[in-house]
């Protein structure tokens, strides 16, 4: 007959034990001690089979109850003691990045490479300075005012449909949303323009732009456009056929020209859907243009009235034009990119090609 | 919508050329998408008699079929099983090329030759039916179509091309037959001829709550609603020509009433809707605004509740219910019908509906309910108010002739009528569309181009023209937006490619701005560091933001793609390290990768302009090659800042947030801080490692499993970038001497807790103007120099601008640096 276990003090001499455990490997230690296989608590556990059932249940549980106390306990004192381990490790790597040698960081044996995407933005951006625009950017995050209200498209407008937008949850439900075209930026570069007194505005918006697209091979939800406004006098429709024109074969090549059809958009009338030759068959007709030897790019007409009234411009003396088209999409077609998707992959035997 | 050549042409002579056709479609904005060829390759097939089936010998799948094709017996190998002696087949003989291509050629299979194929629907583009051959069915007197005659014959079909047009949301005229036709007339100069059904007996008009068969209680959302009994209605199906057009038109033959609603929509854009009368308490309707929580079952079986708002900006849950006599809902006014009224083979009275429901209305109830219906998509873009009374009529020519003897129309209806819109009218200035469009067209130009669009043109003055615009044109605005709506008609009656094209001139250069310029550079930086640039999602999970370690909160999407994926990244550590992880994946290890991209965060200032959102601007640069680690990044940042010309920056040891997590190791990373053109310091990003949890964790190890180091170097660059907003190393050169310079080696003990940057910022102060170049060039730590102190050792390299230092200034130099560091930092000569 073994003497009676005294649980509470074996409670205390554990507990004390793994307070004072220096390291993780004094926890384990103590732990298989108190805990284990050879340990008091479970030969007691063992011997409860001697006695009557009310003795049982009674013991069982504080032995069961000592159990979980001590291993709660043991798990506090690793995770502290773990994160003090973690944190000497860190310490004892410790640098001064005031002791820069010459030869210490390694330098590179091979040049990087630019995303394609920004390569085409920046070959766009080049054509289009040198046609006599400025490059200005805005918010990728914006008000529906921006996005839609000041681009003659109220709420509920079957035109909405055109765009499928992310909203943010901040604030009154669906005013914050994601950009889901660069035209806001026309809308804020107007309201400057006509801050500082009325100037005459020529520039192109590139810039990152969400739509809530299933992503497949011929669309992301985030991509890229590039929008270009003028407002000046005597600005037409033939301007912006001509400036589309000029665009087209300067960035494209001598060969690709543009047209023009009809289309809708709310802030633009007339409005527009451009075309350029396509780039594979040079026009002759292929798979890829449907056989007509022409693709869509864009889209462009004149500034609404509409738009210029909610931004206070006299649309009586000033006229304008606007342009948008997709970055990536150019990319896609002058690099010939099965699927888009590849430009989000990251892959860098995809990414050194360009 | 899907256009039936043949169908077009009942209301203009239009031609056979279907390539011009589409292409003037094109040029007027009615963009085809495709054209479907019916009944193309079908004009050798003919109908055949089965003679005589017999088997094949050792074969058990295909049989022997002789047929008469009506001049003589045909012997094929046939696969199907469908049909039996005397049945009538379509035959395509030896010879005949089906639709798709497929060429006929005589075959020999087990013995036998097959002069020929019997066909099925699908071989014949008739149908999707491919299970059996085709069997003709008798006409309506039991004839069975003789052999040898062409199969289109037989089946009633004449050759046709149906254009797929895609119709812009501001048309709704051109959401059907008649309006396509209209713009494709005016175009090629034909006269248009629409239906002119017999009139009705007028209708009693009413305005608001009439007694009649209908009362609108909301005359807001439903302006004008037509009702009209028609009796002794005998529901069967449709004249086969009717039924047919539906068909190619895209929708499904239902019965003569369901059909004729649906025809006279495609026709005329109108859409109707019948009710059973009898199934309507009281025969008669109420339109109202639905109760909140009110529910109707629609046609399509859903219950659907009511009257709730919804997430659309200004949205107030309004929706217009049709109800019966005792108030129930029977429809969803413009979108859909209910079950309970809907027609039926035993239906004898129908209450038929043609009105015009407000197109904000609907186009909330269709978004809110997710209900797009042919209706909605025609109401919600405007239906004609004014075509209500010939759509009615023309539903009743094209019923009475299949809905019986005793089918008439009630002469009692009600029409209530509120506030629809009326024509607009508006003046046009010839000169303001020349000045629009580049153009030097005339009045009568102006004119010509209005008048077949149905337009009313009245000349005013010399260059000013009254145009009243038709109701079915409502994207057609008032003065005096409707100006350059009118311009864009002409443009279009002339065709686009016929405007001129000019070049515009102006006198202000193209520019990029400083900010572009200087990340073009920072990003060529990157690229001349062996760092590739990644596009990663803007997108981030709860975990990835956790590991961002930014301390602001998280902008979440109200409408994420991804349930997962709700949230703004507020960080490039995680795209970055997952993208460095990809290319681990795939065997491409030991990479830089770079991006620049924006990170976003709740504003916790509030925000500005209505966006309670902080967008930053951030460059961020990842060093996992073989030998990276904070040194790499650092000296990365060293090139970045000769690159823009940073004039005075540091780095102050650990790392913002602490000790909240970071995803950068604690001791190996520092803010980077520079001199604001302000004189304060203002932080510009981190450079250092990462935290070996975070590469551990999204799995980046060595070959031999180890966690590795990653150099990471993140820059804000609207403080980075922004002109004027740090102090930069002037534009003014400064003088080289011509004499010879001295470098001083000076190696001290100091204690760990001087920055080694603060002996050489000292060191630098003391040298003065003779001072070329501070180098530290070796660390020592161990046996020699006492314990928490590490020997420092530099070069300094000393020059005059007007002669060469003499051995007593070099010394002098050298004794007041060592006394600066000495009593600076406590610091000893070694
Ligand atoms: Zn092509």
């Amino acid at each position: 007959m073994t003497a009676p276990l005294d649980v509470d003090a074996l409670v205390a001499e554990a507990s004390a034990a793994l307070a004072s455990a220096g390291t993780t490997d004094e926890v384990r230690q103590v732990t298989t001690a108190a805990l284990g296989k050879r340990s008091p608590l479970v030969a007691a556990h063992r011997s409860l089979g001697g006695l009557d059932p009310d003795e049982r249940r009674a013991l069982g549980r504080r032995l069961d109850d000592a159990r979980r106390t001590l291993e709660a306990i043991a798990d506090d004192r690793r995770r502290a003691l773990e994160a003090a381990e973690l944190e000497a490790a860190l310490l004892a790597e410790r640098l001064d990045l005031g002791e820069e040698l010459p030869d210490r960081a390694r330098s590179p044996l091979s040049r990087g490479a630019l995303h394609l995407v920004t390569t085409t933005r920046d070959a766009l951006e080049d054509t289009f300075v040198g046609m006599g625009f400025e490059v200005v950017e805005g918010p990728e995050v914006e008000t529906d005012w921006y996005n839609f209200g000041a681009l003659n498209i109220p709420p509920a407008h079957p035109a909405r449909g055109m765009w499928d937008t992310f909203y943010l949850a901040v604030g009154e439900p669906e005013t914050v949303l994601l950009r889901a075209h660069t035209s806001p930026v026309q809308v804020r570069l107007m309201e400057a323009a006509v801050a500082a007194g009325m100037s005459p505005i020529h520039a192109v918006m590139p810039g990152r732009c969400y739509r809530r697209d299933t992503p497949d091979a011929r669309h992301l939800p985030v991509f890229h456009q590039v929008e270009g406004l003028v407002v000046d006098e005597g600005i037409t429709f033939a301007d912006l056929a001509g400036t589309i024109e000029t665009f087209t074969t300067a960035y494209f090549g001598p060969e690709i020209h543009s047209r023009l059809r009809p289309a809708f958009f709310p802030f633009t009338e007339p409005s527009a859907e451009f075309e350029i030759t396509c780039t594979l068959c040079r026009g002759t007709g292929c798979r890829t243009c449907s056989g007509t030897g022409w693709i869509e790019l864009g889209g462009c007409g004149m500034v609404d009235p509409a738009v210029f009234d909610a931004v206070g411009i006299d649309g009586e003396r000033w006229t304008g034009f606007a342009f948008g088209f997709g970055i990536d999409r150019c990319a896609q077609m002058r690099h010939q990119i099965a699927d888009m998707r590849s430009l989000v992959e990251n892959d860098v035997r995809f990414l050194r090609q360009f | 919508m899907r256009v039936p050549l043949s169908w077009l042409r009942e209301y203009a002579p239009f031609g056979d050329d279907v390539d011009a056709l589409a292409q003037t479609l094109d040029d007027l904005g009615l963009v085809v998408e495709g054209a479907e060829r019916i009944g193309e390759g079908l004009g050798d097939v003919v109908v055949a008699e089965v003679v005589e089936i017999g088997p094949i010998e050792g074969a058990d799948r295909i049989r022997r079929v002789v047929v008469d094709d009506g001049t003589r017996p045909v012997e094929v190998v046939c696969g199907a099983w469908n049909f039996a002696v005397g049945d009538r087949v379509p035959l395509a003989p030896v010879g005949s090329v089906l639709p798709g291509g497929f060429a006929i050629g005589r075959r020999k299979l087990r013995g036998v030759v097959s002069d020929g194929m019997l066909c099925s629907s699908r071989e014949l583009a008739l149908g999707d039916d491919h299970q059996g051959i085709l069997v003709l069915a008798p006409d309506d007197d039991g004839e069975r179509p003789a052999p040898g005659t062409p199969l289109l014959a037989a089946l009633g079909l004449e050759a046709d091309v149906v254009f797929d047009v895609a119709v812009e949301a501001n048309r709704p005229d051109a959401l059907c037959m008649t309006g396509v036709a209209r713009d494709l007339a005016a175009r090629l100069g034909l006269q248009l001829a629409l239906p002119e059904p017999p009139p009705l007996a007028a209708a009693a008009v009413a305005t608001g709550d009439a007694d009649g068969l209908v009362a609108v209680e909301s005359p807001d959302l439903c302006p004008r609603f037509a009702a009209r009994v028609l009796t002794g209605v005998a529901v069967g199906p449709s004249p086969r020509w009717l039924a047919r057009r539906l068909e190619l038109a895209g929708m499904r033959p239902i019965n003569n009433v369901v059909d004729a609603s649906n025809y006279v929509m495609l026709e005329l854009g109108q859409p109707t809707h019948p009710y059973d009368r009898d199934r309507l308490a009281g025969g008669r309707l109420e339109v109202r605004r639905a109760r909140p929580g009110e529910r109707i079952v629609t046609l399509d079986g859903v219950e659907r509740v009511l009257g709730q708002p919804g997430p659309g900006l200004g949205d107030t849950g309004e929706d217009c219910v049709i109800c019966d006599g005792s108030g129930a809902p029977v429809a969803l006014g413009g979108v859909m019908g209910g079950a309970s009224s809907e027609i039926g083979p035993e239906t004898r009275t129908v209450l038929l509906e043609a009105a015009y429901f407000a197109p904000l209305a609907v186009a909330r109830t269709a978004k809110r309910l997710g209900l797009r219906t042919e209706a909605s998509v025609r109401f919600e873009r405007g239906c004609d108010p004014e075509g209500i009374d010939r759509a009615v009529a023309r539903l009743c020519e094209l019923l009475a002739l299949t809905a019986g003897p005793d089918f008439s129309v009630e002469p009692g209806a009600t029409d209530v009528r509120g506030d629809v819109p009326r024509p607009a009218r508006l003046r046009v200035r010839t000169g303001r569309v020349n000045a629009l469009l580049g153009t030097g067209f005339s009045d009568e130009d102006v004119a010509g181009a209005l008048a077949p669009l149905g337009m009313d043109v009245e000349a005013v003055e010399d260059g000013v023209l009254e145009v009243t615009v038709p109701t079915f044109r409502p994207d057609i605005r008032p003065a005096p937006h409707g100006e350059a709506d009118v311009a864009e008609e002409v443009a279009r009656a002339s065709g686009y490619s016929l405007l001129p094209r000019t070049r515009p001139a102006w006198p202000q250069p193209g520019r990029l701005t400083a900010r572009q310029r200087d990340r073009r550079r920072l990003r060529e930086v990157a690229c001349g560091l062996g760092a590739f640039e990644a596009w990663t999602s803007a997108f981030a999970t709860p975990e990835e933001h956790a590991l961002g370690g930014v301390t602001l909160d998280a902008v979440e999407v109200a409408n994420p793609l991804a349930a997962d994926e709700r949230l703004l990244r507020a960080s490039l550590v995680p795209g970055l390290v997952g993208a460095l992880r990809y290319n681990e994946e795939r065997r491409s290890s030991g990479l830089r990768l770079f991006e620049v991209g924006s990170v976003f965060a709740v504003a916790p200032d509030g925000g500005s302009g209505g966006v309670p959102v902080r967008t930053t601007e951030r460059f961020a640069l990842a060093l996992a090659g073989p030998g990276d680690d904070a040194w790499s990044a650092l000296a990365a940042w060293r090139v970045v800042a000769d690159v823009l010309r940073v004039a005075d920056w540091s780095v102050r040891h650990g790392v913002p947030g602490r000790p909240a997590p970071s995803p950068l190791h604690p001791f190996r990373s520092g803010v980077l801080t520079c001199r604001a053109a302000g004189r304060d310091l203002v932080e510009v990003g981190v450079v250092g490692e990462l935290h070996p949890q975070v590469t551990a964790s999204l799995g980046l190890s060595d070959a031999s499993g180890r966690s590795i180091r990653v150099g990471w170097l993140d820059l804000d660059l609207d403080v980075l970038l922004e002109p004027g907003s740090l102090s930069r190393r002037p534009e003014q050169a400064v003088p080289v001497s011509r004499f010879p310079s001295s470098d001083v080696d000076l190696a001290f003990v100091v204690d760990e807790t001087v920055p080694a940057a603060a002996v050489a910022s000292t060191l630098l102060d003391a040298g003065g103007a003779e001072l070329e170049s501070v180098t530290l060039f070796d660390v020592y730590r161990g046996p020699s120099v006492p314990e928490g102190t590490r020997s420092l050792a530099y070069r300094v390299r000393l020059c005059a601008l007007d002669h060469t230092l003499t051995d007593a200034e070099l010394a002098e130099l050298r004794a007041s640096m060592i006394a600066a560091v000495e009593s600076g930092h406590g610091a000893s000569l070694r």
